[in-house]
């Protein structure tokens, strides 16, 4: 929970990791490259302070964790998100059950998500029962960009990702956690291009179908499926920290999102431990939408920061909101005002 | 320059052979994205060029269209009796460099893409072209609006209309991603064309100026992500050298 200004959020970390990305877990060159490609992300979107040597960022303890998220990070629950890339990492890069450990730890402290592979057919989905009965799962991640001995990647609108999906809405998984980039795959088409997600989401109406990242670098692909598919929802993680290095370039993603998708949608995520939590969630209840920009996206409001820090993600996980921390106002019937009229009148 | 003395060919006629290469994504000059890593030329005009990327994951397709599309600046420049053009530090750097030298195209450098029957990019490259002319559109009819035209009035607009109202360099942009498109690019063509070249109406142009308006962010913000990351990539050497 973080109490500013007399407001209170309850706080939701919707992606989270607990990798091994240290040398004697890499693989092979690509595990080396993955990891050093995140740790620039890490090193070029984090204030100072917040930046961290290679070796801490390659590994994390236990007691880490619960410090950068809980002690100090103001998150009341967090979402772990797991990434196996098992060609590039010995024992996995972050898995269900790497994740698990801590988990079932801490469990008023953490969600665990699985994952699945249509390539690896009908083996997969019995391991798939297994997982998800073993965790009790709500949601997994997918990976698509995930390589897998000659393949490169898969599609959501593979047949064999429909039988998965069937089998999650019968298992009760009903959060699907997309994640599309770095990304590669199909190799001679635009690889980040999210139309998968919408053949998925029209196929599977019953399913919330969360795009990690809001389609980063395809933030107009991903705001336009959302327009028409009404359970796609937009994760943060990666965009978060540009409110720090570039903050009109964050209140423009953010006034996007909420013209397209409205607030109730957008779901707050540090990517830990590409990122940390603190000084994401106290810089974005300090933000706000540039004066000369408010005319076309309007201002955020307190509810509005309320619902993508913690109050979107816990109605898709069932998370209990503690009394005194929802919304000042009930969820709005139609879409807020902040944007979609006021940027008419300036096209007009 | 007298004969013998050095290169048939001036450096700086190499760099702004590099400079006509973008990176087809972002929409800018390879050279002012500081992706020319270095430039070699000798005596014989042999030039060998190293590009470099913002992250060793960089989309590959993309990557071979820059290094291929070097290549081709460079052979295409008088003087030059010899180019290659070498991708570093990128997971599929070997492939790249190997594959553009041998000029098989990108399905003879990853045969796996053969197997949907679409080796080329150029669809791919399409795709962005069209994303950068609706993103250059949108940024002219921006002004014009902010500038208090309406919707009505745009529609009716051609390029020849814009002199003095609009930016020249945006409009000369505009013109160029017409070209690239095959589009109508004169004095008479309509200001406001679909992907297809069918002109705008006044009833579809809100929404379309509104997807091309978060489209154009989209460009410019990860063209913004990407110098940002080549410059934590390579701090020593800094971008936007264009020699």
């Amino acid at each position: 929970m973080y109490e500013k200004d007399g407001e209170r959020y309850f706080i939701v970390d919707g992606h989270i990791h607990f990798w091994d990305g240290t040398p004697a877990n890499q693989a092979n060159r690509y595990g080396t490259g993955f990891i050093n490609c995140f740790y620039d992300y890490h090193r070029n979107l984090s204030p100072e302070h917040a930046t961290w040597d290679l070796a801490h960022f390659q590994r994390q303890s236990e007691a880490d964790i619960l410090h950068d998220l809980f002690e100090v990070g103001h998150v009341d629950k967090a979402i772990f998100q797991p990434t196996y890339l098992t060609d590039f990492f010995v024992n996995g890069f972050n898995t269900t059950e790497q994740d698990g450990v801590l988990a079932e730890k801490h469990p008023d402290r953490f969600i665990v998500n699985g994952a699945f592979d249509p390539r690896d057919g009908e083996a997969g989905l019995a391991a798939l029962e297994r997982l998800a009965e073993r965790w009790r799962l709500k949601g997994v991640k997918l990976y698509t960009a995930e390589w897998k001995g000659d393949s490169k990647g898969w599609l959501l609108s593979d047949p064999w990702s429909y039988r998965y999906l069937e089998k999650c809405q019968e298992l009760g998984i009903s959060n699907i956690h997309v994640h599309k980039g770095p990304t590669i795959y199909p190799l001679n088409r635009d690889a980040f291009d999210v139309a998968d997600v919408d053949d998925a989401a029209s196929a599977f109406p019953e399913l919330n179908f969360i795009v990690e990242h809001v389609g980063l670098p395809r933030l107009e692909d991903f705001c336009w499926i959302a327009t028409q598919e009404p359970n796609v929802y937009g994760g943060l993680a990666v965009a978060m920290p540009f409110i720090h290095t570039r903050p009109r370039y964050f209140a423009r993603i953010i006034g996007e999102l909420l013209y397209w998708l409205d607030d109730t949608r957008i779901t707050f995520a540090s990517d830990y431990a590409i990122w940390t939590p603190k000084w994401l969630v106290e810089a974005f209840v300090d933000f706000q939408i540039p004066e000369d920009l408010q005319g076309e996206y309007g201002t955020l409001t307190p509810d509005i920061k309320r619902r993508i820090l913690g109050l979107n993600a816990a109605r898709l996980y069932d998370i209990e909101v503690p009394a005194g921390l929802g919304p000042a106002t009930p969820e709005p019937l139609g879409p807020p005002t902040v944007a979609a009229e006021r940027n008419e009148a300036v096209q007009r | 320059m007298t004969a013998g003395a050095g290169p048939p060919v001036p450096i700086t006629a190499v760099w702004q052979a590099l400079a006509t290469v973008r990176d087809p994504e972002l929409d800018e000059p390879i050279t002012d994205l500081g992706f020319v890593a270095s430039v070699d030329l000798d005596r014989t005009g042999a030039v060998t060029a190293e590009l470099r990327l913002p992250t060793y994951f960089c989309a590959p397709n993309f990557a071979f269209l820059m290094v291929a599309d070097a290549h081709d600046a460079l052979r295409a420049l008088p003087g030059v009796a010899a180019a290659r053009v070498r991708l570093i530090d990128h997971f599929a750097a070997a492939e790249i460099t190997s594959g553009v030298a041998a000029g098989g195209g990108f399905g003879a450098a990853f045969p796996e893409t053969a197997a949907d029957g679409r080796d080329g990019l150029d669809d791919l490259r399409r795709t962005f072209w069209r994303k950068a002319h609706a993103a250059c559109q949108e940024l002219l009819a921006f002004g014009l609006l902010t500038a208090g035209s309406d919707h009505a009035e745009l529609v009716r607009l051609r390029l020849g209309d814009l002199a003095g109202r609009v930016d020249r360099a945006g409009l000369d942009r505009l013109r160029r991603r017409r070209a690239d498109l095959g589009l109508p690019d004169g004095d008479g063509a309509p200001l406001l064309l679909g992907d297809d070249g069918t002109p705008l109406t006044a009833a579809e142009l809100p929404i379309r100026l509104r997807i091309a308006r978060t489209t154009r962010l989209s460009i410019e913000g990860n063209a913004d992500w990407c110098r940002g990351l080549l410059r934590t990539r390579y701090p020593e050497r800094s971008t936007g050298t264009a020699g």
